[in-house]
C-alpha cells in the first residue's frame, strides 16, 4: 500500500512539468496558434531560472524568470509567426533550434553547480494520513499549483468573456476581427501566456524537479506537452490527465524494472508512447469528441 | 518548366552572394607573428566529443582531461575538439576534416566511432588515431580505456555495510558491457561485506535525462532500496536520494555539493593522466600500438570525498581495498563466480582477464532481472 | 507606423530577392555574433557558406548530407500539402533503417551485386508500414496524426534500440549495441570514387523528380491537393479524404523509409543505436523552408546540410562551441522565413 501511495506520488510530481508546459500550450492552441518552440522555450528558462534561482538564493524567483524567460522569447515567435505571418510549423522549429543552442551557450557557467532549495513539503495536519498523505500531501507546492492553474484555465474559457474571445480568435478570425476584436493581439497574448507556462515548467525542471543546469535537459518534454494538447483534444482537465497518465506509465515500468521483470526494458520504454496512441485512438472515435474542440484556424496564418 | 529555371536562378543569385560575402578578404593576420623566433610546430591534437563539454559527465570529464593536458604541454601542442558528434555517419566527417586540418594526434571518445576512424587510419598513416572504450586496433590506432568498475567495485564495499535494507538501487543508462560491468562490481563489493545484498537495476535507455534519471531512482527507493549508485551522466541520482532521505554515491565527478547528506562518496573518472602519456608519446615519438586500460593503480580512476557519515572502521576498509586495487593485489573479477541465472562463469581463484571482462554481459549473483534483450 | 499588407499577386522580384535579404539579416547578425565572440565575422561566415564548399570531397559530404533531408521533406511536403500533418518522418526512417538492415543483415558474400536493390526496397517498406500505422489509426479511428506520428518516432528508436541490443547484436562486437557490418553486396555503391557520396543523390534527384511530377502534373496530386485544402469541394467532386491520407502518409513513409535504408546501407554499413540524428525532424524545416515545393525542398536541404557541416567546421576551425552554431542555424532559418514574407506581403505607412 505504502508502495502504491509512493507510485501516486511520483506520478504527480513526474507530471507536473508536462501538465504546466501543456495547459500554457492550449491556450496558445486555442487562439489558432500552433508553437512548436515549447522544447526551446522550456530551455531557455530552465538556465534563466536556474541562473536566477543560484544568484538570488529564492527558488521562486528563479520560478518567475523562468516564467518571464519563455514569455519573452515566445515574442520572438509572435513576432514572426504572428507580425510577419511566417509559417508557424517552421518559425517553431526554428525557434527550439535557437533556444537550444542559446540556452546551452548562456548556461555553460552553470554547468556543475547546484542550488541549495528546499523540495521537499508537507502539507501540515493532512500529511499524516495513511496512504493519503503520502500519495498527494507531501508534494511540491507546484504540483497544487499546475492544478490550480489547470482549473482556472479551465474556467476562463468556459466561463468568461475573455474565454469566449479566444476561442472565438481560434475559430475564426476572420469574423473575430470583423466584430472588432484585436485578432493578432489576442493571439501575441495567448502565445505569451504558452510561453511563461513553458517557461515555469522548464524553470521547474532545472530548479525543483532535478535541480541543475545541463545543456538539454528538458530532453523531449516540450514535445510530449504538445502532444498532450492534441491527446487532450484542447480540453483543459484532459491535459491533466494525459500529463499523469503519461507520468504514471513512465513510473510504473520503472517499478516494473525494479521489481526484475523480465521484459526488455527497450520494449518497456515504449509504453508510455503506446498508452498515449491507444488512449487517443480510443477516446478519438467518436469525431464530434476532436471536431467540438479544435481550434479551426489552427496553424493556419491570420492577416487583417 | 518554368519553375525549374526559377529554382536554378535562385541557387544561382544565392551562391554569388555567398561567394561575395566570403571571398573578399582573408582573416587579418596577428601583427605580432612575424617577429617571433622560429619555433618547432607545436602538436596539433583533436578531440572528437560525443555529447557536450557541458553535459557535466562523460564529456565533461574528458574535455578537463584535454585542458590540464594542454597546461601541462603548454605551446607544445595546440588541442581542439569538436563536440556533439553523433555516433552516426557524421563521426567520419569530423573525424577525417580533423586529420586534413593537420591533427597528428586524434582521441575518439566514444566506442562508436571505432569503424570510422578504423576506416581512416590507413588512409592517414602519419596520424596516430586513439579510440576510447573500444577493442579494435590498426597500425595507427590503439584503444584505450578505464576501469570504472574498480570505484564501482569500492563504492559497493561502502554501500554494502551502509545499507538497512539490504537492498541497494542502480540506475543504468545503455545496456553496454561497461555498465553491466559496474553494475556487477558494485554487487561484489557489496556482498564482499554483506552476503545478503540484492541489487535492483532500472534502465532508461538513454545516457542523459535527468528527469528520468530521478524518476528511475524514485522508483527504486519505492521499491525498497535505500543506497544508490548509477552510471549515467548528471547527479540527478543523488539529488533525488537526498531528497527522499536515502544515499547515494557521485559518478564521473566529485557530487558532493549535490547532496551533502546523502552523498557517501565519489567514484570519478580522470583522463588527465592518459591524455598526458598519450601526447607525451606521440610527442617522444615512442607512439606504439597496445592496449592501456587505466585504472586506480594509474590514477584514472579514484573514490573521493568519503563522507563523514561512513563510519571510520568502514573507511578503512574502503582505503585498503583501494591501496589493494592499486598495488595489483585484488582482482574484482575472481572466481567463484555465477550469473544470476546459475551459470558458472569464473571457477573458484580464476581471474578473469581483460577478454572477459570487455565482454561482460551477464548479472552477477545477487543482481535481479536480466540484462536486456539478452536472449 | 509600417504596417504589413497583402500584395494583390505574390511578388516575382521578391521571389528572388528573399534569399538575400535572409542572408543580409544573417550576416549583419553573424558579424555581431562573431565579433561578440572575439572572432573575425569574415572567417565566421566563411566557415559556414564557403568552407564546406571548396573541395570536391566537401561538396560531396553536403551532398550525402543532402539525401536524408531531401528525401524525408518531400515526402512530408506532399503531407503537407493535403493537410496531413505528419511530423513522425523520423520514426519512418529509423523504421525503414531497420528494415533495410534486417534485410542487408541476411546477405551472403556470393548474392548478387543487385543485392542492394532488395535492401533499399525493404527500407521503402518499412517505412510505409510504419506510416500505415498512423494512417490507419486516423483513417480508423480519427486519431491525430501530429501525436500518433511523434510518439511513434520514440517507439521507432527504441526498437532499433532493442534490436541491435539484443536480437542483431554482432556476435563478435564485444557485446556493444551494433549489427554485423553488412557484406558489401548489399551495400548502395559509390558514385564518387575516394569520397563517401552514393549514388543516394541519384536515387534523391530522381524521386525529387517524381515527386513534381506528381504534385504538379497527376490527377492524383492534384486530388490530394484539393481534399487537403477544400474538403467540401473534394467531396462534391468524388475524391476521398480517406485516399488523402492514405496516399499522403503511404509516399511519405516510402520516402522516408528509404532515406534510412541509403543511410545505413550507405555511409554506415551497419545498423546503430544512433544511424539517425534527427534528420525527419529537421526535414520539417527543410519542408517549409522550401515553400513544400519539390525544387524549394532541394535548395532548402543543401542550405541546411550547409550550416550543419559548417556548424562542425566552425568548431575544430575557429573553436566556437557547437551551442553558437546552434544560435547561427536558428538566426538563418528565422530570417530566411521572415524575408519569405515579403513574397506576398509588403509593407506600407499607415
Amino acid at each position: 500500500m505504502e508502495q502504491l501511495a509512493a507510485l501516486i506520488a511520483a506520478t504527480l510530481s513526474a507530471g507536473t512539468p508536462l501538465l504546466l508546459a501543456g495547459i500554457g500550450l492550449l491556450i496558445n492552441e486555442r487562439s489558432g496558434v500552433v508553437n512548436l518552440g515549447a522544447e526551446g522555450m522550456m530551455l531557455i528558462a530552465a538556465a534563466a531560472g536556474f541562473a536566477v534561482g543560484f544568484h538570488s538564493g529564492s527558488a521562486t524567483a528563479g520560478l518567475l524568470a523562468g516564467a518571464a524567460a519563455g514569455a519573452l522569447f515566445s515574442l520572438l515567435f509572435s513576432a514572426l509567426a504572428i507580425g510577419l505571418v511566417t509559417n508557424q510549423y517552421a518559425t517553431g522549429l526554428a525557434l527550439t533550434l535557437f533556444g537550444a543552442g542559446l540556452s546551452a551557450f548562456a548556461g555553460l557557467a552553470y554547468v556543475g553547480k547546484s542550488v541549495p532549495f528546499k523540495t521537499t513539503f508537507e502539507i501540515p495536519g493532512l500529511a499524516d494520513i495513511p496512504f493519503l498523505g503520502t500519495a498527494f500531501f507531501k508534494l511540491h507546492p507546484m504540483v497544487y499549483l499546475a492544478l490550480l492553474l489547470t482549473g482556472v484555465v479551465a474556467w476562463v474559457l468556459a466561463r468568461t468573456r475573455l474565454g469566449l474571445t479566444l476561442r472565438a480568435v481560434g475559430e475564426s478570425p476572420e469574423s473575430a476581427h470583423a466584430i472588432g476584436f484585436p485578432v493578432r493581439g489576442i493571439r501575441v497574448g495567448a502565445v505569451a501566456f504558452g510561453g511563461a507556462c513553458c517557461g515555469l515548467a522548464g524553470a521547474y525542471l532545472s530548479l525543483i524537479y532535478t535541480p541543475l543546469w545541463v545543456e538539454g535537459m528538458v530532453a523531449g518534454r516540450g514535445w510530449i506537452a504538445l502532444a498532450l494538447v492534441t491527446f487532450a483534444t484542447w480540453r483543459p482537465w484532459r491535459v491533466a490527465l494525459g500529463a499523469y497518465l503519461f507520468g504514471s506509465v513512465t513510473m510504473i515500468q520503472f517499478a516494473l524494472q525494479a521489481e526484475g521483470i523480465e521484459i526488455a526494458s527497450q520494449l518497456l520504454s515504449m509504453l508510455p508512447y503506446l498508452a498515449t496512441i491507444v488512449v487517443l485512438a480510443l477516446i478519438s472515435r467518436n469525431p464530434a469528441f476532436i471536431r467540438i474542440n479544435m481550434p479551426a484556424s489552427l496553424g493556419k496564418p491570420f492577416h487583417p | 518548366m518554368w519553375k525549374l529555371r526559377r529554382m536554378l536562378v535562385l541557387s544561382a543569385v544565392m551562391g554569388a552572394a555567398l561567394a561575395l560575402t566570403g571571398c573578399g578578404k582573408e582573416e587579418p593576420k596577428p601583427a605580432a607573428k612575424a617577429a617571433e623566433a622560429p619555433k618547432p610546430e607545436p602538436l596539433k591534437v583533436a578531440f572528437a566529443y560525443v555529447g557536450p563539454v557541458g553535459d557535466g559527465g562523460w564529456t565533461f570529464a574528458h574535455d578537463l582531461g584535454r585542458k590540464e593536458a594542454e597546461k601541462e604541454f603548454g605551446d607544445r601542442i595546440k588541442t581542439s575538439f569538436v563536440e556533439n558528434v553523433p555516433e552516426s555517419a557524421d563521426a567520419e566527417r569530423v573525424i577525417r576534416d580533423m586529420a586534413t586540418q593537420g591533427n597528428k594526434l586524434i582521441f575518439g571518445t566514444t566506442f562508436g566511432y571505432m569503424e570510422p576512424m578504423l576506416k581512416l587510419a590507413p588512409e592517414f598513416k602519419d596520424v596516430k588515431f586513439e579510440h576510447a572504450t573500444g577493442y579494435k586496433s590498426a597500425e595507427n590506432m590503439r584503444a584505450y580505456d578505464v576501469r570504472a568498475y574498480e570505484g564501482a567495485y569500492v563504492a559497493g564495499i561502502i554501500a554494502g555495510k551502509m545499507t538497512k535494507t539490504n537492498t541497494l538501487g542502480f540506475v543504468a543508462s545503455i545496456p553496454i558491457p561497461e555498465v553491466v560491468r559496474n553494475i556487477n562490481a558494485f554487487t561484489l563489493g557489496a556482498q564482499s561485506v554483506n552476503p545478503k545484498v540484492k541489487t535492483k537495476v532500472v534502465w532508461i535507455n538513454k545516457w542523459f535525462d535527468p528527469g528520468k534519471e530521478s524518476e528511475a531512482a524514485t522508483a527504486l527507493i519505492n521499491g525498497g532500496a535505500d543506497v544508490l549508485l548509477q552510471n549515467t551522466d548528471s547527479s540527478a541520482v543523488l539529488q533525488t536520494a537526498e531528497k527522499m532521505g536515502k544515499l547515494a554515491f557521485g559518478w564521473d565527478s566529485d557530487m558532493t555539493s549535490y547532496g551533502p547528506k546523502a552523498h557517501l562518496a565519489s567514484a570519478i573518472i580522470n583522463w588527465a593522466p592518459y591524455y598526458k602519456k598519450a601526447i607525451k608519446d606521440a610527442l617522444s615519438g615512442t607512439w606504439k600500438v597496445e592496449t592501456n586500460w587505466w585504472g586506480m593503480k594509474e590514477g584514472a580512476i579514484d573514490l573521493v570525498s568519503i563522507s563523514d557519515r561512513v563510519p571510520a572502521d568502514l573507511k578503512k576498509m574502503a582505503e585498503d581495498k583501494k591501496a589493494e586495487i592499486k598495488e595489483g593485489k585484488f582482482n574484482v573479477w575472481t572466481g567463484p563466480m555465477t550469473s544470476n541465472d546459475g551459470k558458472e562463469m569464473l571457477a573458484k581463484d580464476a581471474q578473469g582477464d581483460d577478454k572477459f571482462i570487455a565482454g561482460i554481459m551477464f548479472y552477477v549473483r545477487g543482481v535481479e532481472g536480466k540484462v536486456p534483450s539478452n536472449k | 507606423m509600417l504596417r504589413l499588407e497583402a500584395r494583390p499577386a505574390p511578388s516575382t522580384l521578391m521571389r528572388y530577392t528573399a534569399p538575400l535579404i535572409a542572408l543580409a539579416i544573417t550576416v549583419v547578425f553573424g558579424t555581431f555574433l562573431f565579433l561578440a565572440l572575439g572572432k573575425s565575422p569574415l572567417a565566421g561566415l566563411k566557415v559556414f557558406f564557403i568552407t564546406p564548399l571548396d573541395n570536391l570531397r566537401g561538396v560531396s559530404e553536403v551532398a550525402l548530407k543532402m539525401i536524408p533531408l531531401l528525401l524525408c521533406s518531400l515526402g512530408l511536403a506532399i503531407c503537407y500539402r493535403s493537410n496531413i500533418w505528419n511530423i513522425g518522418a523520423e520514426g519512418q526512417l529509423v523504421v525503414g533503417g531497420i528494415t533495410a538492415g534486417g534485410v542487408a543483415l541476411l546477405a551472403s558474400p556470393d548474392s548478387a551485386r543487385a543485392y542492394f536493390l532488395l535492401v533499399l526496397l525493404a527500407g521503402i517498406l518499412g517505412g510505409m508500414a510504419w506510416a500505415s500505422i498512423t494512417a490507419f489509426l486516423r483513417d480508423r479511428f480519427n486519431a491525430n496524426e501530429i501525436l500518433v506520428s511523434l510518439m511513434l518516432s520514440y517507439v521507432g528508436g527504441l526498437l532499433l534500440l532493442y534490436l541491435v541490443n539484443g536480437p542483431w547484436k554482432d556476435p563478435k562486437g564485444f557485446n556493444f549495441p551494433y549489427s554485423k557490418t553488412f557484406e558489401a553486396v548489399a551495400m548502395v555503391p559509390k558514385l564518387l570514387p575516394g569520397t563517401r557520396l552514393t549514388w543516394g543523390i541519384v536515387i534523391a534527384l530522381l524521386a525529387l523528380i517524381a515527386v513534381w511530377i506528381f504534385v504538379a502534373r497527376s490527377k492524383a496530386g492534384f486530388r490530394l491537393q484539393v481534399t487537403g485544402h477544400a474538403p467540401l469541394a473534394a467531396r462534391f467532386a468524388g475524391f476521398s479524404a480517406r485516399e488523402g491520407i492514405w496516399v499522403s502518409l503511404l509516399i511519405s513513409g516510402a520516402l522516408a523509409g528509404l532515406a534510412g535504408a541509403l543511410e545505413v546501407a550507405g555511409p554506415l554499413g551497419q545498423l546503430t543505436p544512433q544511424f539517425s540524428t534527427g534528420y525527419g525532424f529537421a526535414a520539417i524545416i527543410v519542408a517549409w523552408l522550401g515553400r513544400l515545393h519539390p525544387g524549394g525542398c532541394l535548395f532548402a536541404a543543401f542550405i541546411m546540410a550547409l550550416i550543419y557541416i559548417g556548424g562542425e567546421l566552425s568548431q575544430s576551425r575557429l573553436g566556437l562551441p557547437a551551442a553558437i552554431t546552434g544560435v547561427f542555424q536558428g538566426m538563418l532559418l528565422l530570417s530566411l522565413l521572415t524575408a519569405d514574407t515579403f513574397i506576398h506581403y509588403r509593407l506600407r505607412r499607415s
